[in-house]
């Protein structure tokens, strides 16, 4: 079976100790996770975890179904990457004097759809949201003119199907 | 069950950890003081005539015989021990619950959370540690947390497939007072024990038994969990299924059943194993296609329809897909399925694993049982226990050659019989397992059998059987080696045998020394007076049976082998 992305959606309780719960999981399975994101999700007291692998669809299968056994787990999902709608966040941070004295670098930010969220008196700093491939071109174009800080936020991704996360909340309150 | 307490009091966190203890039931728990959990033990002190706590030699020793304990009444298993080496030590026990469903609580104490963080003497991230082999863990800091996080182990230990909690206290929250009162816990919001069984999968299933021509049953410890061995019986009788267990599946269904089978997996029987890979429908009923049991997954039943009756989801799929998945607890699971099976007789097929036993039979059982060389086997000392107990004893054994040979052998006419360490294969845990399993069942005959290796890992907990008189009976079969990898390194190293040679020490004396009477025997012609007498004993008894040293287990599938290709020498 071969390799592929995959982005692993995790609805859970809020609790101390659960990511180490569910990082211990592809530990023990010797898979490196490519990103993580937590965050709140859209009901209130339930946190969500946005993991990217790369791995076949057998492992991915076998991991999912391990997080959701997790007793604070209230449902986990993987989705192919055209199954998401997906974005990364990125901050470069340039020394102030290329922004005036390398033109380049004005026509890198418009064309790339970013934005200068600060400026000061040595650095200033672009924000870019995008696929991972887009923020890799940015980096790429900006790399010559030297990056004095570069860092880039793990994968989050909101599915095109239905999430019916609250209605399976309901439905575990409903059993003995 | 577990016992709710409306009116509120205020008692400290150890006093309540007690008061939590008996509403679950508790009366028993296995454990070691020690700084970061004495408020508790002062506790326990004062409760002595409502909840006995074993001291065991060795924390490890508390998690294994709580397992026992767990595992021969069906209930929550607990072991107690203090925070640092006291909670490290737990680990192998909570590594071997998680893999075999054991339901065990294990409480630790933690030093004060004002010092959590900060290297204090004994301090130990236990919960950190104990993630990845617990179903849950929880540490608490507040003596407000006490009821609920108890209430919640117990029921995660027990609810849908069981397996081991832990729950870490720091010592102020022992300290503190607070109004007690507690509510059992009957669910978590976030966790769905038991799947709800699909009728249309049931259907489905019963459709392929009903059509099927060589149907084949493989059930496993899910039958034990689920108190499923009436329904089980009834489905293997009434669709005339021939039917193999696991080895945490065994004393589901009686040995002498004639439907019964045998065991499958690396040393399970021919037929078991062989007939795998020519069934037309595979029956696994609570069973995990562990890779012992099933060889290389490229060549496992690949001819056969699979259906895989499981409580667990995320084992569905996992080793071996299944055509047909039924969800659930098996007891419900199978009751909704027999009204829809057909009565069948397969008698052709049955025949087919009568003429596989036979092979078996002359090739191996003969020799194993009723041997004419000169040396002692294990499996004839298996065969005297058996007339010894009529079939009737709680077999506890321990990892290796002696393990294979007790599970091939022993016959089981009640559930709850076999306690063995399977999924984690934990030398070490059959003498303590044995102290849970009597103190568990004091009416029933509880027998460990131990190799020499194991034997040694866990041996101080003779000091229990002592002070505390339980009635064990305790066999080591003494082969002066690590027999199981020794027969590997003979088979697959060239008999380089590379650290496997055991001089032992005096083991009936060891015994002695802890005033249990002990007896060794090392010719066949004492043998069955040898046994005979120490299962008439009403007391603790050590037997030490000198055994071959070189003797192997047959059949065997090599590591990585087919099922088809089991070698019978």
């Amino acid at each position: 079976m071969e390799k592929q992305w995959f982005t692993i959606s995790v609805y859970s309780e809020n609790n101390v100790g659960l990511l180490n719960r569910i990082s211990g999981i592809f530990l023990k399975r010797h898979i490196n996770i490519e990103s993580l994101n937590v965050s709140k999700s859209e009901i209130d007291e339930v946190s969500k975890f946005t993991i990217v692998v790369n791995t076949t669809e057998k492992w991915v299968h076998n991991i999912v179904g391990q997080i959701e056994k997790q007793i604070e787990v209230i449902k986990a999902f993987y989705h192919t990457d055209d199954e998401t709608i997906y974005q990364e966040s990125a901050l470069f941070k340039i020394a102030s004097n290329l922004l005036f004295d390398e033109r380049q670098i004005q026509n890198i930010i418009k064309e790339n759809n970013s934005q200068i969220v600060t400026v000061a008196r040595d650095f200033f700093v672009i924000a870019k949201t995008g696929r991972r491939h887009e923020i890799d071109e940015m980096h790429e174009e900006l790399k010559p003119f030297g990056i004095m800080q570069f860092v880039r936020s793990g994968r989050i991704s909101v599915t095109k199907d239905i999430m019916q996360i609250t209605a399976l909340l309901n439905e575990f309150q409903e059993h003995e | 069950m577990a016992q709710e307490t409306p009116a509120t009091i205020k008692i400290s966190g150890a006093e309540a950890i007690i008061h939590c203890l008996l509403a679950e039931g508790v009366d028993l728990l296995y454990g070691y003081p020690g700084g970061a959990i004495m408020p508790v033990y002062d506790e326990l002190y004062k409760f002595q005539d409502q909840l006995t706590h074993v001291l065991t030699r060795h924390e490890q020793g508390a998690t294994h015989s709580a397992q026992g304990y767990a595992r021969a009444t069906g209930r929550v298993g607990v072991a107690m021990a203090t925070s640092g080496p006291g909670a490290t030590n737990l680990v192998t026990g909570l590594a071997d619950a998680q893999i075999d469903s054991t339901p065990m609580v294990c409480i630790t104490g933690q030093v004060p959370r004002h010092l959590l963080g900060s290297d204090a003497f004994q301090e130990t991230d236990i919960i950190g540690i104990s993630t990845p082999v617990t179903k849950w863990n929880h540490q608490i800091t507040k003596a407000a947390e006490i009821p609920e996080v108890m209430a919640k182990a117990f029921y995660i230990a027990k609810s849908g497939r069981p397996g081991p909690v832990l729950v870490d206290i720091t010592k102020n929250a022992q300290f503190e007072e607070f109004e007690f009162s507690y509510t059992p816990c009957k669910r978590v919001r976030s966790y769905n024990p038991t799947p709800k069984p699909d009728m249309k999968a049931i259907e489905a299933a019963a459709e392929l038994i009903n059509n099927a021509k060589k149907p084949y049953i493989v059930w496993g410890q899910g039958i034990i969990l689920g108190k499923a061995e009436e329904q089980l019986k009834a489905l293997v009788e009434k669709a005339g299924i021939p039917a193999a267990w696991t080895i945490l599946g065994a004393s589901a269904l009686a040995t002498d059943h004639p439907l019964n089978v045998g065991m499958v997996g690396m040393h399970g029987n021919y037929g078991p194993n062989i007939l795998t890979n020519e069934c037309d429908v595979l029956v696994a009923i609570g069973m995990r296609f562990d890779d012992r049991v099933t060889g290389s997954l490229d060549t496992y039943a690949k001819q056969a329809k699979v259906i895989h009756f499981e409580i667990d989801p995320a084992e569905v799929n996992k080793n071996v897909k299944a055509d047909i998945a039924v969800l659930g607890d098996s007891k419900h699971t199978l009751e909704l399925l027999l009204p829809l099976i057909d009565e069948n007789k397969h008698e052709a097929w049955h025949q087919v694993f009568k003429e596989k036993y036979q092979i078996e039979f002359d090739a191996v059982i003969e020799k194993d049982i009723h041997p004419t060389k000169e040396g002692l086997t294990m499996g004839e000392v298996i065969e005297e226990i058996n007339l010894a107990s009529k079939n009737n004893a709680v077999i506890v054994t321990d990892v290796g050659q002696h393990q294979m040979i007790a599970c091939r052998y022993a016959k089981f006419s009640e559930s709850k019989s076999n306690i063995t360490s399977g999924g984690l294969g934990t030398m070490g845990f059959a003498l303590p397992a044995a102290i849970g399993a009597k103190m568990g069942m004091m009416e029933r005959e509880v027998v460990a059998i131990i190799g020499d290796g194991g034997y040694q890992m866990t041996i101080q907990e003779l000091g229990v059987i002592f002070q505390h008189q339980v009635p064990v009976k305790i066999v080591v079969l003494n082969n002066d080696h690590l027999g199981m990898v020794r027969q590997w390194q003979e088979l697959f190293f060239d008999r380089r045998y590379a650290s496997t040679v055991m001089v032992n020490p005096d083991f009936v004396k060891i015994a002695e020394g802890y005033h249990i009477e002990a007896k060794r025997v090392s010719e066949r012609k004492d043998l069955k007076t040898a046994v005979e007498t120490m299962m008439a004993s009403d007391k603790p008894y050590f037997l030490e049976v000198k055994v071959e040293k070189e003797d192997n287990v047959f059949p065997m599938i090599p590591s990585g082998a087919s099922v088809s290709d089991i070698r019978l020498k």
